[in-house]
């Protein structure tokens, strides 16, 4: 069975964007070990030729014209709804240069 | 009361819809202090609605002047949204446009009172992960209503609202319907549109119906289902008159009991309750066979594999720049000024993260970020839909000689709040039955099939019955949903209030 380190923890903390406090790290590394525990044992069921599963109803690619269209939403009404401010119509975020 | 006694009574004109629309905001004004099941009220707006809708007078549909409530992952274009997150919360997140959903619902002029309790962002199976605390189940105030859909399902069974909407992804709405004594339907995957509706896992959402009986279900399906150009995974079959389907006759129906649902040491009294509910069946002229569905064990597993993982893509959208919870101070968001310079894009999507998410959130994106990453990919998720598949043959399989699959909903009544909230897999295992029909895209219905015995200290607590049928027939699972009902008078019964 995978027992997931405090490192990995740290690891995929960072990839997701999430920062955990110490104390945090030690919870989800006991949390998540148990939760792959549960989902490892599909490792058990033979899968040799059998195709993955990723569109349950066999609907195929579904193309639409290219045009703007749908919801009638301004785009003013979309920027409004964000936490930072706006200037000329966009979003200013923090550097991502640090 | 129900849609169908409400729309005949509005159209006679013996009520209107504003008093209708006020009796359920009293009610809730009465009775959700107790159980928290609405957890933002758009009062006002309803009754301006109703009143219009009572001056216009049209009644060509049933859901005209119906009031009813939307879980808080439905958009309305002014009505705070949240997810029972705070990552949403903070800001009292208000959408600037509708949810496919609620438009066709509000061109049939059915009337929008509330947002309802869910778990934060629907992971959950109780409302304990909602950041406004948990849905206290009607039936005994010390139980979870069931998740992640519990406000939906306790505010039916109140009668806070006529009918409501939740979203099933792993058994979201059946759970809850069968913990509270309400009708729900999770339909096959497409049916409906999931627009406008917070996306948790893309290739398992559905958003659906909960009502007080069956016919009340095939009224909602009936408008809300069919396809959506905004939503690319909708069928183009036509959608019927769902309340068409309701005969009353399951003479000649063909039942598969699959003996992976009835297993050692599940309750008695669900067992008993389910068991009863088939004699009824056989009884209205339904035969009944023991079928198998061998991959039953792992429907709930590849269920906890390939959920987090499209949980952790779509949880990115979360970065605090388009919506949602932002660490910088109010003051300083008017002007480009000096607290957006305070610190680096990295460090502000971290903190925005950690701040805005709970922990079963942040536990199901990390599962989801292993699965995918490099060198997992292919034994976790893959692997997940591999199982997916032979998941869903052995549906395909059992409908060649069935009509509709039954099983309990859950393997118990309802729990206790905070008994297992601390045990992430004793909550997972919750799914037992309800993961398999997310596997194959089937629809499923849970509706009341009993109550267990009070003992000290417990009050009797509903059973659910859970009919599954084939991919787009939700025809044949209402019309045995609504013979059996028509047999039984579990689900006429409603919990007391002082």
């Amino acid at each position: 069975m995978t027992k997931l380190t405090q490192d990995q923890v740290r690891h995929i903390a960072r990839l997701a964007r999430l920062r955990l406090r110490e104390d945090e790290v030690e919870k989800y590394a006991n949390e998540l070990t148990k939760i792959l525990g549960f989902i490892e044992q599909l490792s058990e069921v033979d899968t040799k030729n059998v195709e993955p599963t990723a569109q349950v109803t066999g609907m195929q690619n579904r193309f639409r014209d290219d045009e703007m269209g749908g919801i009638g939403t301004s785009p003013d009404a979309l920027l409004h709804v964000s936490p930072l401010p706006i200037v000329d119509h966009q979003i200013v975020t923090p550097s991502a240069h640090g | 009361m129900t849609i169908a006694e409400a729309a005949t009574l509005l159209a006679s004109k013996k009520i209107s819809s504003e008093e209708l629309t006020r009796s359920c905001i009293e009610r809730i004004e009465a009775v959700d202090k107790t159980l928290n099941a609405v957890v933002h009220r758009n009062f006002d707006r309803a009754l301006t609605e109703a009143k219009k809708n009572d001056a216009e007078g049209k009644r060509s549909s049933p859901l005209s002047g119906i009031p009813y409530l939307a879980k808080d992952v439905y958009c309305e274009e002014g009505v705070p949204t949240t997810a029972c997150s705070n990552m949403l919360r903070s800001k009292d997140y208000i959408p600037p446009f509708d949810s496919t959903t609620t438009r066709r619902l509000k061109a049939e002029g059915a009337i929008s009172i509330g947002k309802t309790n869910t778990d934060e962002f629907t992971m959950g199976a109780s409302t304990e992960t909602s950041c406004f605390g948990p849905t206290r189940n009607p039936w005994d105030r010390t139980r979870v209503a069931g998740g992640s859909s519990g406000g939906s399902a306790a505010a039916v069974a109140a009668d806070e609202c006529i009918f409501a909407l939740g979203t099933d992804t792993g058994g979201s709405i059946r759970q809850p319907a069968g913990y509270c004594n309400c009708a729900g339907l999770r339909v096959t995957y497409g049916r409906t549109s999931r627009f406008g509706v917070m996306s948790m896992a893309s290739s398992l959402d559905t958003t659906g119906p909960f009502g007080k009986t069956v016919e009340d279900i095939a009224i909602i399906l009936s408008a809300i289902a069919g396809v959506d150009p905004l939503d690319a995974t909708t069928g183009d079959r036509p959608v019927p008159d769902y309340r068409k389907a309701l005969t009353g006759n399951v003479k000649g129906m063909t039942i598969g009991l699959p003996k992976e649902y009835f297993i050692d040491g599940m309750h008695q009294e669900v067992e008993g309750a389910v068991r009863e509910a088939v004699k009824v069946f056989e009884s209205l002229g339904a035969t009944v066979k023991e079928i198998s569905l061998p991959h039953t064990k792992y429907a709930t597993p590849t269920y906890y594999v390939l959920s987090p993982s499209e949980v952790s893509s779509n949880m990115a959208r979360y970065d605090g720049v388009r919506y949602g919870h932002t660490p910088l101070r109010p003051a300083s968001r008017g002007s480009a000024g000096h607290a957006v310079n305070d610190m680096s894009l990295l460090e502000y999507y971290e903190r925005v993260r950690s701040e805005g998410f709970g922990p079963e959130v942040k536990r199901r994106i990390m599962i989801g970020t292993y699965a995918l990453s490099a060198g997992y990919y292919d034994a976790y998720y893959r692997q997940a839909q591999k199982v997916r598949t032979l998941i869903r043959r052995d549906f395909e399989e059992a409908y060649k000689s069935v009509d509709i699959i039954l099983s309990p909903v859950s393997p118990t009544p309802a729990f206790k709040i905070g008994d297992q909230i601390d045990d992430p897999v004793a909550m997972y295992l919750e799914d037992v039955f309800l993961s398999g029909q997310v596997m194959a895209g089937i629809p499923a219905l849970s509706v009341p099939c009993g109550f267990s015995k009070p003992k000290a200290g417990t009050p009797a607590l509903p059973i659910g019955l859970q009919i599954m049928g084939p991919q787009w027939d939700e025809e044949t699972v209402l019309r045995a949903g609504h013979a059996y009902e028509q047999a039984t008078e579990w689900h006429t019964r409603k919990p007391a209030f002082k």
